[in-house]
C-alpha cells in the first residue's frame, strides 16, 4: 500500500530545492499522547513514526530483534520499543519519563511527546503537556474510562491544551465493535463536559494494527473520519495568536559589551515591537521608548511574539534581570499575593508556611503557601478539604511572595502566569503553578515612610543592630549561653532582648502546636519580630531549636546583609538526651512526646553557621566569651 | 492567521532564550565544542544570543588527539572569529600511554572522552556545559531534558530527571552538582542542515564528498587521514569520492560513497537514505541496546 501521505521521495529526488522551500514553510503542530497505563500510547507514537517512514533500515532491524527479545507481542514487532528508550522501561514494559519524537507529513511537521501512564509518572506527563497544542488521549477499547485517563484529561485541560482527541484503542481486540466505541463516547464526552472540555474529536483506532491512523480502514467501515494523521494535519493552531496581544518582553539577560552600549536581552511573550514604541519597565513603572532592535544580522523594523531580540531603549533607566518591558498604555499588573491553582510534584508532601523560590518567566523570589483552599479529586471533581498537598495532588492555595512580581493571569498570558516552586534545600522542582488573580494589589500597600530611621536609632544607642541566632537541640545549652550573652551585653552597656522560645509560646505564639507547619510559622513570626527589634537598633538574641535549614535562611534573608548571626549550639545528640535536664527525651523516647527533634523529628545543622559552639569542649562561660568577641570585635 | 515567524525562526528562538537563561544562575559555564554541524549550529546561535557582546564563555574541546586534520583547522578559524576563548584538553593519562583507537578498543573512548570531559570540567571548576545533542538522534537522547542535572561525579540518573515546564527552567543546584544544557534539543538532522544552509555558516568540508584516500574495514570506510593509520599486510588506500554524515575520532568514523558536493546534494542524499545518522559511529554499538544511556550514566556527554 503506497500512502498519499508520504509520497515526497519522488520530489526529493526530481527537484530538492522545491522540496526544501516547501518544508521550510511546513506549520508544526506539538502534541502529546496521554492516558492510563497500557492504553498504548507508546504503541501509537512508534507506529506514527513507522509510517512516517522515519524509522531507518538499520534502526528497524534493531526493532525486529529487540521485539522477539523483549517485546510484549510475540513474535510481531512492539512497536513502543521505539520509543521507550530506557533500559527500565524496556525491561518493565512501562514509559516511565517522557519522550520527544518527531516526524514529517507532506503538510505539517510534528513533535510528539509521549508520556507515561502510570500514575507514580504524572509529573512527566505534566512536563510533556506544558509545551503542547493537542492532546492525544488514549482509551484501552476493553476498558473504557479510566482514572488516569480523568486525570490526564483534566491535567491536559488545567494547562491550556484547547485540541483533544479521544483515541478509542486496540479496536481489534474487541472486533472492531461500532458499539464499544459509541459507549466510550458517551462516558467520555459526560465526563469531559463536567471539567470544561467542550469540543473534542472521537477517532476509533489500533494503534497496533495501524487502522485509522493514516488512512480509514476497512475494518470499521461504519467510522467516517478522519484519520488521525489526517486530523493532526488539519487542525487550527494559531501559532501567531500571541503576536494580537499586547507587548510584554520578560528581561533575561543585560548586554553590556562596552560603556556605550547597554541592550536588554529576552524572549517576547507577546505583542509586537518597534523602535519608537513607549514602553513602561515594571515593578518600578518608568518609561521610556524602544530605541533599537538589535540582533547579530543587523537591527529589526519589528519583532513579534516568540522572537528573541535585544532592545535598547532612549532613556538610561534602570532595568534588570526578572524586570518585565511592557506596552506604556497596557502594562501588566504587579503583585505579591495571589491565588493559583497547583500540581504537586514532589515525593515529599507541600509545607505550608515553607519558603519556596517561585520562578515565573525571569523572576525568582521566596514565596510560602498557604494550606490549599481546597484539593480537587480527580475522579469526582469534588473539592475536598486538605492541610497539604501530596505527590500528584492538584489544588488551589494563596501564595504569597516576599516582593510584587509582575505578572498576568494564566489563561492569558503563559509566560507570565505559569511558574514553578523549587525547594530551597534539594533544588528540587516540586510543582508546577498557574495564576488566577492577585488577591490585593501590592501597589496599594505602601510602606509608611518614617522619618527616623533604624541607623538614627541605633547611632543613638551606639551599637549596630545584630541578630544573634541560637539553634541546636533541646538541652543543648542555648538558652543558658544566651542568657549569659545578654548579661555580659549588658554589663558593658548594649541595649539587647533575649526572645527565649518557651516564652514566646507563652504568649505570641501560644495558637501554635508542634507540627511541622507550626513549627514553621513560629519561626517566621519569631523573625519578624526580632526584624522589627533590630530596626528599633537593638541587638537581639533568640534561643529556639529552630531545626530547619530553609526557616533559619527565611529568617536571614528578612534582615540586611551581615546582621543574622547564626550561632549552631552543638551537642550531640547522646549527649543533650543524657544531660535532659527538662526530662523531655525521656517522655519523648516513652512515646509521650510527638514530633520531638532528635526523636522522631529531623534536626538539619547549619552548614556554614557565622559561630560553632563545642559544649563538650569549652563551658558557658567560655562559649559566651567567644560569641562576645566575635559580635564585638 | 498566517505565520510570521517558520520553524527555523522558532527553533532559533527557542535556543537563544535557553543559552541566556543559564547565564542567570550559572557561576562558570563553558559550550563543548566538538567541531561538527550540530556544534557549529550552537556556537552560530550563541554568537546571535549574546551580540554585541562575545558569547560570555569559553569553548571546550576535549580532545582525542585523532581528529581529522580538517577539523583542527576550522576549530581554529571559529574561535578566532567569535573571539571566544577556546580550552583544548586532552587527558595527561591517555597520551602518556598512548591510548589509541587502533590498539585499545572502547578505551580510547572512555579515557580520552569520558575522563577527558570529567577532569576538564573538574580543572576549570565548570558548572554549567553546553552540549550540541538532539533529541531525535538516539532513543535515549529522546528521554532527556533541556536542562540536564548531573551529580557531583557527573552521573545522569534517567528516573530521577526534574520536570520541566513551559520554557521554565529549574538551573539551581548544590554545590559540586553540575548541568548540562542542550539548546537544541528540539532540532531534527534536516532542521540543522536548513539552518546551516540558511545562515551561511562554516563547516567541516568533510560533510561534503570528495575523492579521499580510504580503506575497508569491519564493514565501515574509514579514512586514511594521517600517517598513524596502521595498514595491515596488503591493504592499500583506495581513492573513492567520499562524505561523513557525522564526525568524530577518525578511525572510529566511517564514510559514505557520496557524490554529493553541495548543501542541497547532501540534504537529498540524508532525505533518501535509508540508515541513521548514527550508523557510522561505533560508540553506539559496544555495550548493546541501553549502551548510550549507560554511557551517560557515567558521564559521557
Ligand atoms: N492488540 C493491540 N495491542 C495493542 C494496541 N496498542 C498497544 N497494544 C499493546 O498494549 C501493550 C501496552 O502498550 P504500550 O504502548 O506500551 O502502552 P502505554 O500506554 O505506552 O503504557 P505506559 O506508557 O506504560 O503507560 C503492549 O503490549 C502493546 O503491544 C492495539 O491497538 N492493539
Ligand atoms: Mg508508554
Amino acid at each position: 500500500m503506497t500512502d498519499p501521505v508520504y509520497v515526497t521521495d519522488a520530489l526529493i529526488a526530481e527537484d530538492i530545492d522545491a522540496y526544501l522551500a516547501g518544508h521550510e514553510k511546513k506549520s508544526l503542530l506539538r502534541f502529546i499522547t496521554c492516558g492510563s497505563v497500557d492504553d498504548g500510547k507508546s504503541t501509537l507514537i512508534g507506529r506514527l513514526l513507522y509510517d512516517s517512514k522515519m524509522i531507518f533500515e538499520d534502526q528497524l532491524a534493531a526493532l525486529e530483534a529487540d521485539s522477539k527479545r523483549v517485546g510484549t507481542q510475540g513474535q510481531e514487532i512492539d512497536f513502543a520499543l521505539l520509543v521507550d528508550g530506557l533500559a527500565a522501561e524496556r525491561e518493565q514494559g512501562i514509559t516511565i519519563d517522557v519522550a520527544y519524537r518527531f516526524f514529517t507529513t507532506e503538510k505539517r511537521k510534528f513533535i510528539v511527546a509521549d508520556t507515561p501512564g502510570h500514575e507514580q509518572y504524572t509529573r512527566n506527563m505534566v512536563t510533556g503537556a506544558s509545551t503542547a497544542d493537542l492532546a492525544v488521549i488514549l482509551i484501552d477499547a476493553r476498558k473504557g474510562v479510566l482514572t488516569q485517563t480523568r486525570r490526564h484529561s483534566f491535567l491536559a485541560h488545567l494547562i491550556g491544551i484547547k485540541h483533544i482527541v479521544l483515541a478509542v484503542n486496540k479496536m481489534d481486540l474487541v472486533g472492531y465493535d461500532k458499539t464499544v466505541f459509541e459507549r466510550i463516547l458517551l462516558s467520555y464526552r459526560a465526563f469531559a463536559s463536567e471539567i470544561g472540555i467542550t469540543n473534542f474529536t472521537a477517532i476509533p483506532i489500533s494503534g497496533f494494527k495501524g487502522d485509522n491512523i493514516t488512512a480509514l480502514s476497512d475494518n470499521m467501515p461504519w467510522f467516517n473520519g478522519p484519520a488521525l494523521i489526517e486530523h493532526l494535519e488539519n487542525v487550527e493552531i494559531g501559532a501567531a495568536a500571541d503576536e494580537a496581544k499586547p507587548f510584554r518582553l520578560p528581561v533575561q539577560w543585560v548586554n553590556r559589551p562596552n560603556l556605550d552600549f547597554r541592550g536588554f536581552s529576552g524572549q517576547l511573550a507577546s505583542g509586537k515591537v518597534r523602535p519608537g514604541d513607549a514602553v513602561r519597565i515594571l515593578p518600578s513603572g518608568k518609561t521610556t521608548t524602544v530605541d533599537r532592535i538589535v540582533t547579530l544580522d543587523g537591527d529589526l523594523g519589528e519583532a513579534v511574539a516568540g522572537q528573541s531580540v535585544t532592545l535598547t531603549l532612549a532613556d538610561e533607566v534602570d532595568c534588570s534581570r526578572g524586570d518585565v518591558i511592557a506596552a506604556a498604555d497596557n502594562p501588566p499588573e504587579a503583585a505579591d499575593q495571589f491565588e493559583a491553582t497547583l500540581v504537586w510534584m514532589a515525593d515529599e508532601a507541600m509545607i505550608p508556611g515553607r519558603a519556596y523560590w517561585l520562578k515565573l518567566a525571569t523572576q525568582s523570589v521566596s514565596a510560602t503557601v498557604q494550606a490549599p483552599k481546597y484539593e480537587i479529586n480527580v475522579n469526582t471533581l469534588d473539592h475536598l478539604a486538605a492541610k497539604t498537598l501530596d505527590l500528584n495532588g492538584i489544588g488551589v492555595v494563596e501564595i504569597s511572595t516576599d516582593k510584587p512580581i509582575v505578572f498576568e493571569a494564566y489563561g492569558d498570558n503563559r509566560t507570565l502566569g505559569g511558574f514553578i516552586l523549587i525547594d530551597k534545600l534539594t533544588n528540587a522542582t516540586v510543582a508546577a503553578g498557574m495564576l488566577h488573580f492577585s488577591l490585593r494589589r501590592a501597589q496599594n500597600v505602601h510602606w509608611q515612610a518614617t522619618d527616623i530611621s533604624r541607623e538614627m536609632r541605633s547611632d543613638l544607642k551606639n551599637q549596630k543592630p545584630a541578630l544573634l541566632w541560637f539553634t541546636g537541640l533541646s538541652g543543648s545549652g542555648k538558652s543558658t549561653i544566651a542568657n549569659l550573652v545578654e548579661k555580659k551585653l549588658h554589663r558593658m552597656n548594649r541595649h539587647s532582648f533575649l526572645l527565649d522560645g518557651d516564652n514566646v509560646r507563652h504568649g505570641l505564639n501560644r495558637d501554635l502546636g508542634f507540627t511541622e507547619a507550626d513549627r514553621i510559622e513560629n519561626i517566621r513570626r519569631v523573625g519578624e519580630v526580632a526584624k522589627l527589634m533590630t530596626d528599633a537598633g537593638l541587638i537581639v538574641i533568640t534561643a529556639f531549636i529552630s531545626p530547619f535549614r530553609a526557616e533559619r535562611e527565611m529568617v536571614r534573608s528578612m534582615l540586611p546583609e551581615g546582621e543574622f548571626i547564626e550561632i549552631f549550639i552543638d551537642t550531640p545528640l547522646a549527649e543533650a538526651e543524657r544531660r535532659d535536664v527538662k526530662g523531655l527525651y525521656k517522655k519523648a523516647r516513652a512515646g509521650q512526646l510527638k514530633n520531638f527533634t532528635g526523636i522522631d523529628s529531623p534536626y538539619e545543622a547549619p552548614e556554614n553557621p557565622e559561630i560553632r559552639i563545642d559544649t563538650t569542649a569549652m563551658t558557658p562561660e567560655q562559649a559566651a566569651d567567644v560569641i562576645i568577641d566575635r559580635l564585638l570585635g | 492567521m498566517i505565520d510570521t515567524l517558520t520553524h527555523l525562526d522558532r527553533l532559533e528562538a527557542e535556543s537563544i532564550h535557553i543559552m541566556r537563561e543559564v547565564m542567570a544562575d550559572a557561576a562558570k559555564p563553558v559550550m563543548l565544542y566538538s567541531v561538527g554541524k550540530d556544534s557549529a549550529v550552537m556556537l552560530h546561535l550563541a554568537r546571535k544570543a549574546f551580540y554585541p557582546s562575545p558569547p560570555p564563555f569559553p569553548l571546550l574541546h576535549v580532545d582525542t588527539t585523532w581528529k581529522f586534520k580538517a577539523m583542527y583547522e576550522l576549530r581554529d578559524r571559529m574561535a578566532a572569529e567569535s573571539g571566544m576563548e577556546l580550552i583544548v584538553y586532552q587527558n595527561p593519562e591517555a597520551k602518556e600511554r598512548g591510548i589509541n583507537p587502533f590498539d585499545h578498543g572502547p578505551l580510547h573512548t572512555d579515557m580520552w572522552k569520558t575522563e577527558g570531559l570529567k577532569q576538564a570540567l573538574d580543572l576549570y571548576g565548570f558548572d554549567v556545559a553546553f552540549g550540541g545533542a538532539r533529541r531525535d538522534e538516539e532513543k535515549s537522547r529522546a528521554k532527556e531534558r533541556i536542562f540536564s542535572f548531573r551529580t557531583a561525579s557527573y552521573g545522569w540518573d534517567p528516573k530521577k530527571q526534574r520536570p520541566e515546564l513551559w520554557n521554565l527552567y529549574n538551573a539551581r543546584k548544590a554545590k559540586g552538582e553540575s548541568i548540562r544544557v542542550f539548546p537544541i534539543s528540539n532540532w531534527t538532522e534536516l532542521d540543522i542542515w536548513q539552518y546551516i544552509a540558511r545562515e551561511n555558516i562554516p563547516i567541516v568540508p568533510l560533510y561534503f564528498a570528495a575523492p579521499r584516500p580510504t580503506v575497508e574495514r569491519d564493514g565501515l570506510l574509514l579514512m586514511v587521514d594521517d600517517e598513524r593509520f596502521p595498514l595491515k599486510d596488503g591493504e592499500v588506500p583506495v581513492e573513492r569520492s567520499v562524505r561523513f554524515r557525522t564526525l568524530g575520532c577518525y578511525p572510529l568514523t566511517g564514510a559514505v560513497e557520496s557524490e554529493a558536493s553541495t548543501l542541497s546534494e547532501v540534504i537529498q542524499e540524508m532525505l533518501l537514505t535509508t540508515t541513521s545518522e548514527r550508523q557510522g559511529r561505533i560508540i553506539d554499538k559496544d555495550g548493546g541496546d541501553a549502551s548510550m544511556e549507560k554511557k551517560k550514566q557515567e558521564g559521557y556527554f
